[in-house]
């Protein structure tokens, strides 16, 4: 979403990002003429006029699990967009019995939080599983 | 996925749904408590939205998606570098 018209959104996926992406962008490209939804999502830029790289995970019930806004010259970080959504996917599956430690991924231990690990968190998980 | 819109000479636009008609300071008003709403654990503010995809003019409402994961991503604007 930016606030560029559909119009000019066809422009750009057909004469520069289908170029880079074959087939052209998958999903929906979409337009806020003004900023009326950024400003509600806090993102709009008043003295631009434009969105901030503004990124919100919407769960199944429409609840926002997470966002990221970071200001227009630093692009994002897509594998870890990917990688939150996992972990997310995964609590929500396991119905809150278990949460993703930092620097989860998809095949890494998960902690079952419960009376039995407080205080033993350092028994099951090392600060080295934090990175990759 | 939502509807195709007929495109005529004017932009189309969205907004937030259920919105009421206010003074323009009644707006700034609430646009401001509004913002201080965004939490994570809390729900996504509707809204529909003109939008392009593969080829078609759409109008896209967040609700729609109800059921699946979504993200939503804001930038600065089209042919922007990043």
């Amino acid at each position: 979403m930016s606030v560029d018209s559909v119009f000019v959104h066809k422009m750009w996926n057909d004469h520069e990002l289908s170029k880079m992406v074959k087939g052209g962008v998958p999903f929906a490209m979409l337009s806020d003429g003004g900023g009326k939804v950024g400003s509600i999502y806090g993102v709009y830029l008043e003295d631009a006029g434009v969105e901030a790289r503004g990124r919100f995970l919407i769960d199944p019930d429409g609840v926002i699990q997470g966002y990221e806004v970071l200001t227009p010259p630093v692009g994002r970080n897509i594998s870890e967009t990917f990688r939150q959504i996992q972990a997310f996917q995964h609590v929500r599956n396991s119905q809150g019995t278990e949460a993703t430690p930092s620097g989860w991924k998809p095949g890494k231990i998960t902690l079952k939080p419960g009376p039995d690990l407080v205080g033993k968190v350092w028994e099951v998980w090392k600060t080295s599983m934090a990175f990759d | 996925m939502g509807e195709e819109i007929k495109v005529g000479c004017a932009r189309p636009t969205g907004g937030p749904v259920g919105e009421t008609v206010q003074t323009q300071e009644e707006k700034t008003a609430i646009v401001k408590e509004v913002k201080a709403m965004i939490t994570v654990g809390k729900k996504a503010p509707d809204f529909t939205a003109p939008a392009y995809h593969k080829g078609k003019f759409i109008s896209v409402q967040l609700s729609e998606y109800l059921g699946k994961w979504v993200i939503l991503c804001f930038y600065p604007g089209d042919f922007t570098f990043v």
